[in-house]
């Protein structure tokens, strides 16, 4: 890395405190996170090597990057054995279509168990719908709180009340409100899915709501005046005043929202069993193999990739919709 | 030129405060004539915006009223446009946005061309069709000022009112947009009142200057008539002895009377010297 410096160095860049300040800012920037990344992993090998679990030794970067190629293998594998499946079924109804014309081919659906990927997208799905729905009543609630005093003044008192309240104090009652109410003879939703959707709805409402309120609440008096003297009319006002100036506490509502969202998700599926990356934890944790703990990690690992991205999705949509490119910069 | 134009007759105000009302004004009492430039000068906190903004309706007066062209002000109106300090352009609209919003709002049912044709007019008045595009982050003090006169304008007040539209900009810019007003104010004949802190710009540009006294219970202490001929150029006025005789009454009525007058309020404007509005008036 370091043969990337120019050979050539002034004075000032031999002396050793100003070394790393005079690296060209890009370099500064790529290198300095990769020290970073090489220290933990160095870090967490040598920890690693001395906990020994019931479950064998802990994990190390090597066992988990393993582990992860062999989850990907094990999918692969599955796609291959779900292609056989239907092309064996094919083939099968084919032969008795030439026996019997009168015979109508039925294919039937593939039921290998959901691999780690399989869950990946579960999850994904699941934290995107529940979002969604929870984005979707948090906004223009929170326009209306902004907007309104006695609007604030009313629901001010739930919003206190129901936002420290845990997602999984929440999952009993969901789950059985949702088995109740949520019958039909052909879901369109399997009901794990519409639980874990809804359960993270529940807890995605209140940052979005309270930033909504409190970015509308905020809107500078004088933009208010002009809005006044041209007395425009209040879907104008909307639209030209208060959905603009207020859009960059909505997007952070919205992003700590979508976190807090991704982390209640993983919990909630653990908890209820539910497909996603939470019941894959817990049925490595339940199985107990000695490459468990690898596993878990590669989940770990893989969640906290995900939110990551999810979080960079929300920036730049931000970006796009925010005429205020300071505010989205972090 | 007729005196009924508008009226302001016994207006007082109350704001409601943990100790009880605070009376920030009391019987203010002035008719303005069509197509008369009032300015309105004082020292900090002796409740000129607040004149300003009863005339502009963002303000309930608690005694006395409003009246323009025989119908009492109630609500805040295109017909009274308001320039405010700090322009309170709409951040994420651009320049042309800008002006079409107020233009939009105000000439409902022109075509599209009329539209345009009119936020382009209004924009040329202040030499702004330049910058069209530019968000106003991205344009100086001055043109934002600019932009936000030309907003007032493409309203077609009756009355324009300005809230010490020029008091943050600096000395060259304010001098050149108070002849960009001169301009526009005589070949418009709009109504004006304006807030100012600066005794030149007051005698400049006012054919009426109103001095308020100190609050609190602020009112109106002296009315000065402002004879000089128009148009008035300010390199001119610089050694005529009528401007300054009236620039040295402004500055009379400030520094001396409101000072004799009432000891109390002669601290409070001392203890405000230092504070961002407590400019000296007279620093142009």
């Amino acid at each position: 890395m370091s043969k990337s410096v120019p050979l050539v160095t002034t004075l000032s860049q031999l002396r050793p405190q100003s070394f790393a300040s005079n690296l060209p800012q890009k370099l500064q920037g790529l290198l300095l996170p990769v020290i970073g990344l090489l220290l933990f992993l160095a870090i967490w090998n040598g920890v690693a090597k001395t906990i020994d679990t019931s479950l064998g030794q802990f994990p190390g970067p090597a066992q988990v990057w393993q582990q992860a190629g062999s989850l990907i293998n094990e999918h692969s594998a599955q796609r291959e054995k779900a292609e056989e499946f239907y092309a064996r079924q094919e083939e099968r109804n084919a032969a008795r279509v030439a026996k019997d014309p009168g015979y109508e081919p039925r294919i039937r659906p593939f039921t290998g168990a959901p691999t780690y990927l399989d869950q990946i997208w579960t999850s994904l799905y699941t934290v995107m719908v529940g979002f969604l729905i929870a984005s979707l009543v948090a906004v223009p609630v929170g326009i209306l709180c902004g907007l309104s005093k006695s609007a604030y003044t009313a629901i001010n008192p739930l919003i206190q009340l129901f936002k420290p309240v845990s997602p999984l104090a929440w999952l009993p009652l969901v789950t059985m409100v949702v088995s109740a109410l949520y019958v039909s003879d052909d879901p369109m939703f399997a009901k794990s899915f519409v639980t874990s959707a809804f359960t993270v709805s529940l807890c995605c409402l209140w940052p979005t709501l309270i930033n909504t309120v409190v970015g509308v609440s905020n809107i500078d008096k004088d933009l208010l005046n002009v809005s006044r003297v041209l007395r425009l009319k209040p879907l104008t006002h909307l639209t030209k005043i208060v959905l603009p100036s207020s859009i960059p506490m909505i997007f952070t509502g919205l992003r700590l929202s979508l976190g807090i969202g991704w982390m209640v998700l993983i919990a909630a599926e653990m908890l209820a069993q539910n497909p996603g990356l939470g019941k894959f934890v817990w049925d490595e944790f339940q199985n107990g193999s000695s490459e468990s703990l690898a596993r878990i990690m590669v989940a770990v690992l893989t969640i906290g990739a995900i939110g990551f991205v999810l979080d960079r999705v929300m920036l730049g949509i931000q970006r796009v919709v925010s005429w205020d490119k300071s505010s989205a910069l972090r | 030129m007729t005196a009924k134009h508008l009226e302001l007759t016994q207006v007082g105000i109350d704001f409601p405060t943990p100790k009880g009302p605070f009376n920030a004004l009391t019987d203010v009492n002035l008719k303005i004539a069509k197509g008369e430039f009032v300015s309105l000068i004082g020292h900090s906190g002796c409740g000129k915006s607040t004149v300003l903004n009863i005339v502009a309706g963002l303000h309930q007066a608690t005694t006395g009223g409003v009246i323009l062209d025989g119908s009492e002000v109630r609500e805040p109106g295109p017909e009274r446009a308001v320039v405010f300090q700090n322009h309170s352009l709409l951040p994420w609209l651009s320049v042309y946005k800008n002006v079409e919003l107020a233009v939009k709002q105000t000439q409902q049912g022109k075509s599209k061309k009329a539209l345009r044709d009119w936020v382009m007019h209004n924009l040329e008045l202040v030499h702004m069709t330049h910058a069209l595009d530019k968000l106003p982050a991205e344009i100086s003090g001055g043109m934002k000022q600019r932009v936000g006169i030309a907003r007032a304008l493409a309203m077609e007040p009756k009355v324009l009112l300005m809230d010490e539209p020029f008091g943050a900009l600096d000395a060259l810019t304010r001098a050149h947009l108070q002849d960009s007003l001169m301009e526009i104010h005589a070949d418009l004949g709009n109504t004006v009142i304006m807030i100012t802190h600066d005794v030149d710009e007051a005698v400049l540009l006012s054919d009426r200057i109103v001095m308020m006294t100190n609050g609190p219970s602020a009112t109106i202490g002296e009315i000065l008539n402002i004879n000089l001929t128009r148009p008035r150029d300010r390199i001119a006025l610089a050694d005529n002895p009528e401007y300054n005789h009236y620039r040295h009454e402004v500055l009379t009525f400030l520094y001396e009377k409101q000072r004799k007058v009432e000891p109390v309020s002669a601290h409070r404007k001392n203890t405000s010297k230092g504070s961002s509005k407590g400019k000296k008036p007279d620093a142009a």
